[in-house]
């Protein structure tokens, strides 16, 4: 698993639970106590007994720390934005995922999001399938695709089926309320 | 376009135009913008249907005057264009006839300088088709920049991670003096000014009956005794003076500066003295004594460019303190 995204749930785990929790997790699942460095790469075996050990912990099932990884992640603007180009409303940027493996590979090579292909099944259905070298990754889509609605304004059902490495989305309304605001180009902003 | 023989497309309507083209400007025969898509009137921040297209934009590239958009031999070319006005703002477009007596389309882009363009004008994804790839453009230069500063972060976590590492490594753990490799990196940065002309006096000091001291209150002991000797050391020297603990009961001093022995002998006599002072320990007076050999850069006839030389006169002059009496200062002779 890349350092960026050991970081970033290292950086979930203590920003959310606490700096107490990560120290015990991080020692309990054998990692340095200074954590993950961002360019570096490691077991994935390493992340999923982090993420089974704070589950362990703070007495919730994996699932649900996965899916609030995933909402976390897009309170991090710089993620928010970045998601936020693949799509100019809720509808574009579902489709636009199936090149997440893609643009992740862009901006970081070796990153290794899981490929993910998008069936449009009409009546704002989406079927999101993703190969399963990643257990979790379904959930953790969930959490984003659940923050991103509420960033594009629209009210969709998200459904993830871990199981079946599958996740259907209901598309209700694309622009149930406005949303937050986006600028394509944050120069003395970012 | 392969049109199976046909050279006429049937007349696309300004709409599907636009939808295709948002930034396509539409140049009649008479050289007057006839129609410019919702993009590039955004941009210009005017309606720009009836104006000359020389007007509103200028000709970087094919150059100047001849820039002419109608002209046939123009077409299919890339053509630098200059939006005029007080903050000229840069394209890259090419045009093509527009059908018969129907003049020219000039499809517009932003090119490389897309971001600027970009936010000058609070363009969203909207403002482009589907297919354009301004917007990646923008998430790639956006992603880079983040990506690059994860990478400067890094290196300075790298750097600092290092230089404590390296910090550590010279450093003696019992008395946060330098420790012998600290002190030979300093030896040798001292003897390379030397060479430049500044000149430094070393001091190479072993205490009297440390070991005595070990052997009859034990090891404890024998750590506040190190730990006394080391702040009395520190005690007797200025902020650019180096004290080490070579090891053992063994300590060295770099002080820069061209004192002489007149003032160096009483400062290994201070030094001495307020090494004889007794430590407390554990309810005990324990007492040591001390032997300086003291030598100087600049009498030697390499001026101190030579640490070893520097060293060796060091150390034969503490080698002759004991044999002057026990708790004394010894100079090196010059050479």
């Amino acid at each position: 698993m890349h350092g960026l995204v050991n970081r970033s749930i290292q950086h979930f785990l203590t920003e959310t639970y606490g700096a107490d929790l990560w120290r015990e997790a991080a020692a309990e699942a054998v990692l340095p106590p200074e954590g993950f460095e961002a360019m570096l790469t490691y077991e994935d075996a390493q992340t999923f007994l982090l993420i089974d050990v704070a589950a362990a912990r703070l007495r919730k099932p994996a699932a649900a720390i996965w899916e609030d990884y995933g909402m976390f992640l897009v309170t991090l603007e710089p993620l928010r934005r970045l998601m936020r180009f693949s799509g100019v409303d809720y509808g574009d940027f579902l489709a636009s995922l199936d090149e997440l493996h893609e643009r992740a590979e862009l901006a970081v090579e070796g990153i290794g999001l899981p490929q993910l292909s998008v069936e449009m099944r009409g009546d704002g259905r989406v079927t999101l399938r993703h190969d399963p070298t990643w257990p979790g990754f379904g959930l953790a889509l969930a959490g984003v695709l659940r923050a991103m609605a509420d960033d594009y304004g629209a009210l969709a059902l998200i459904e993830p089926c871990e199981g079946e490495c599958r996740v259907e989305v209901e598309l209700l309304d694309a622009a149930y309320s406005t949303g937050r605001d986006f600028v394509l180009s944050a120069r003395g902003a970012a | 376009m392969d049109g199976g023989g046909l050279q006429e497309v049937p007349l696309l309507g300004l709409p599907a135009l636009a939808v295709l083209m948002p930034m396509a400007v539409w140049v009649g025969p008479d050289g007057r913008i006839a129609a410019a898509g919702p993009t590039i009137t955004k941009v210009a921040g005017r309606a720009l249907a009836g104006l000359g297209f020389a007007e509103v934009f200028s000709a970087d590239h094919p150059g100047g005057a001849g820039g002419d958009v109608l002209s046939p031999d123009l077409q299919g070319r890339r053509l630098n264009l200059r939006l005029r006005g007080e903050e000229p703002l840069l394209f890259r477009g090419v045009a093509a006839p527009a059908g018969a007596g129907q003049g020219v389309i000039v499809n517009l882009s932003f090119g490389i300088r897309a971001s600027d363009a970009v936010s000058r004008n609070a363009l969203t994804g909207a403002d482009f088709a589907p297919t354009d790839l301004t917007v990646e453009l923008l998430y790639l230069t956006e992603v880079k920049a983040a990506v690059m500063a994860e990478l400067a972060a890094l290196n300075r976590r790298l750097r600092a991670a290092r230089d404590c590492a390296e910090h550590k490594a010279m450093t003696d753990g019992l008395t946060g003096l330098a420790n012998r490799r600290g002190f030979e990196a300093a030896l040798a940065r001292a003897a390379s000014a030397a060479r430049r002309g500044r000149p430094f006096s070393l001091f190479l000091l072993d205490l009297d009956r440390f070991k005595a001291v070990n052997d009859t209150h034990g090891h404890a002991a024998g750590d506040a005794v190190l730990a006394a000797v080391a702040q009395a050391l520190r005690q007797e020297t200025r902020g650019e003076d180096l004290v080490a603990r070579l090891g053992g009961d063994e300590f060295a001093l770099i002080l820069p500066g061209a004192a002489g022995a007149e003032a160096l002998l009483p400062l290994a006599g201070r030094m001495i003295a307020a090494i004889e002072r007794p430590v407390a320990f554990e309810g005990q007076a324990l007492s040591v004594g001390a032997s300086i050999g003291i030598a100087l850069s600049d009498a030697l006839t390499d001026g101190g460019a030579d640490p070893d030389r520097l060293l060796a006169a060091a150390d034969a002059a503490l080698d002759a303190a004991p044999r002057a009496g026990r708790g004394r200062a010894v100079r090196a002779r010059a050479g």
